[in-house]
């Protein structure tokens, strides 16, 4: 999907080491050892180690790692606010480690926006002057850049609040002062480090949706750090796991949960796997709409138009699942005259048993993206699960163990 | 039989360095000493000039404004006690070498005190000068000015500004390495120059500490002004001088409690503009 983006920013070869001989430390590395034993040897902290990756274009790349797993040192060499000891970062051509101080401070200004955990509001600045900042460093005009700062305050929901000091704000809007200053920058990269994780829950989970609906809409290449795994599948197209300075794996939520590239990530997916106990009853949905058997292909057409879907299932008068018929199928079959869906019918979709564990349905996505039928033993139709919604219900159950309600399922997709 | 060890010629050596100093430099001196002269006489002038009335006017308006109206009535209510213990005249010329000598330290304190916030070395450099110069007993300041400045106002000023130096530098230092670093790495994170990042960020936000800072600079100063009158500085230090030697306790007292009447004016008042600041 996101492999035939451009590439924004590549990172190659990046390693920081904390200390005042760098080059001894990297020696040691790379004879093959690992951070502790170069802290006992030279008192260097081997911060980061041999950083492979590429940011592409319009991606939420999160990079994930618990605390000194070195994701923020990591993110600030990126727009070097901490000095990479060697290796390359390169976006839009320019390798940012050898730029000069000039050309770093314009480099900054034109690719880089950050929000930070604390929030990192200037106390003495209004919400307004706050969100300007970028801009005004850059000498835009007071006209346009206040313009500019009012849309994006717009954007993050704080219209009204331009000339109250950040102390009068909750976190939640504070942290929203933050979006807003990085908005209004409109620098092509987006930098968050840990932006959520001084929230409570309940906001931090509003925070995650208006985030991606903002950058569905944007498609602002955002590069998210977190210590938070529920927070990294929500919301991340793929994930760089990084585990003492170094990349554990880099892939889609998907990949890390079904895939674990080995014991640890393993290890740390286990807090959320609860795809052990959740079944697929917790993440089915009620069906939207069903068609019978005896129904002609006008009839589905029409249920599939009403409901906007792509596909509906057949049942009986008893509810018994008989088939599923897709809407160019039906299409095709009013053309040709038949007079019963059964004749137009698929039968290559999944059903699966109330029971089924969830780990089971990421596999059966693989083949095709018809939602999975959920029957009971008699064969009648339950109700069905999304893709969307397996994921969602995985990283729900993190938080909120046992949860039996519907899944919250986005209307409208597959 | 005893070990002579040879006395070591501190004294000498820091005498034949001030003469040398004295000589040398004596254009500048006397030209840094026309100028000083000129703006004590200037300043004092223009507040003798108005009557006790007006500037009693000025303080209560100034003071109900920073502050509250409580500290207005405290104002006038001191000062006219004042007024009415005839020291007056002498009180102006105490104020006036105070803000003269406060202003001078400040404009010398600000930019060293940013200097060593900025560089670590300097920082370094500083601080044990910055000890050397507030624990020095006060007194020993008033020797060099002489043969720098002669007797007078000039020298008072001279050993004042030194003596009351350090704690604006130390606050300015300090409020400006205070500021938290993420909000650092916000203005850098934006592109922000380096002058950008101290008259936009660092500045501002060290603001209340510098005026805490140019709070005890005021406060140091006043101490000093009032020492000073031992090398010829007018004022309420001449008046308590006076009293000393005619063994006259109760003008000592009336001198006295002219001065804390006073300290405590220009404390209030610096104190309020600091947390006005604040709350901004």
């Amino acid at each position: 999907m996101s492999d035939n983006r451009n590439v924004k920013i590549r990172v190659r070869n990046l390693s920081k080491v904390f200390g005042n001989q760098p080059k001894k430390a990297l020696e040691l590395r790379d004879q093959g050892l690992k951070r502790p034993e170069i802290l006992d040897k030279t008192g260097q902290t081997l911060g980061l180690s041999n950083i492979n990756f590429d940011v592409h274009e319009g991606e939420l790349l999160v990079i994930m790692g618990l605390s000194g797993s070195g994701k923020s040192t990591l993110i600030r060499c990126l727009n070097r606010l901490i000095e990479p000891s060697e290796g390359e970062i390169v976006i839009d051509g320019e390798n940012i480690p050898e730029l000069s101080e000039k050309a770093l401070l314009e480099c900054r200004r034109r690719h880089f926006s950050m929000v930070f955990q604390n929030f990192a509001l200037f106390p003495h600045r209004t919400v307004q002057q706050n969100t300007e900042f970028g801009l005004e460093v850059r000498g835009i005009d007071k006209v346009e850049r206040e313009r500019v700062a009012r849309e994006s305050l717009k954007q993050v929901g704080l219209d009204g609040w331009e000339d109250a000091y950040p102390n009068q704000l909750s976190g939640g809007m504070q942290q929203r002062v933050g979006l807003a200053r990085a908005l209004a920058n409109d620098a092509s990269v987006l930098l968050m480090d840990e932006a959520f994780s001084a929230l409570d829950p309940l906001i931090r989970g509003d925070m995650q949706q208006e985030l991606l609906a903002l950058q569905h809409k944007m498609q602002k290449t955002t590069v998210f750090i977190t210590h938070d795994l529920d927070e990294a599948l929500t919301i991340g197209d793929r994930i760089v796991l990084l585990k003492d300075g170094e990349v554990v794996q880099i892939g889609t939520p998907e990949e890390i949960l079904t895939k674990p590239a080995d014991d640890y990530v393993r290890r740390f997916i286990e807090g959320v796997d609860k795809s052990r106990i959740l079944t697929a009853e917790s993440a089915m949905r009620k069906v939207r709409s069903t068609v019978r058997d005896s129904d002609g292909p006008r009839t589905a057409l029409r249920k599939m138009r009403e409901h906007s879907l792509d596909s509906i299932y057949i049942t009986d008068r008893d509810r018994h699942l008989i088939g599923l018929i897709e809407a160019e199928a039906a299409s095709q079959a009013l053309e040709q005259g038949k007079d019963k869906v059964t004749d137009a019918m698929t039968l290559d979709f999944r059903s699966v048993g109330p029971a089924e564990p969830l780990h089971n349905l990421f596999a059966m996505f693989h083949d095709n993206s018809f939602p999975i039928a959920v029957v009971d033993d008699s064969k009648r139709l339950l109700g069905v699960v999304v893709k969307g919604a397996v994921l969602d219900e995985l990283a729900q159950a993190a938080e909120t163990p046992q949860t039996t309600e519907e899944a919250t399922v986005p209307a409208g997709d597959e | 039989m005893a070990i002579e060890i040879p006395r070591i010629p501190l004294g000498q050596w820091i005498e034949g360095g001030l003469d040398w100093l004295t000589s040398e430099y004596s254009l500048i001196t006397r030209g840094i000493s026309r100028v000083t002269q000129t703006g004590i006489g200037g300043l004092n002038e223009a507040l003798m000039w108005l009557p006790e009335w007006g500037l009693l006017a000025i303080m209560a308006a100034l003071c109900w404004k920073v502050a509250n109206l409580r500290l207005a009535i405290g104002a006038v209510a001191g000062l006219l006690l004042i007024w009415n213990m005839g020291l007056w005249e002498p009180m102006i010329e105490t104020l006036t070498l105070v803000v003269i000598a406060t202003f001078v330290a400040v404009v010398f304190a600000l930019p060293v005190g940013i200097a060593a916030a900025l560089s670590e070395r300097l920082y370094r450099g500083i601080m044990p000068v910055l000890d050397f110069m507030q624990t020095m007993p006060a007194f020993v300041y008033l020797i060099p000015a002489i043969p720098f400045f002669g007797i007078g106002s000039v020298s008072a000023i001279f050993a004042t500004v030194i003596f009351s130096m350090p704690p604006a530098i130390r606050f300015t230092t300090l409020g400006i390495r205070q500021v938290p670093v993420e909000l650092i790495e916000a203005a850098d994170a934006y592109g922000a120059t380096r002058g950008q990042k101290l008259f936009k960020v660092q500045l501002p936000l060290s603001l209340p500490t510098v005026m805490a800072g140019i709070n005890q600079t005021i406060m140091l100063a006043l101490s000093m002004v009032v020492i000073a009158a031992m090398i010829g500085a007018d004022g309420l230090g001449s008046e308590v001088w006076r009293a000393i030697q005619r063994l006259r306790p109760g003008d000592g007292f009336e001198a006295g409690i002219a001065v804390v009447i006073l300290a405590m004016l220009l404390d209030r008042i610096t104190q309020s503009l600091r947390k006005q600041r604040k709350s901004g």
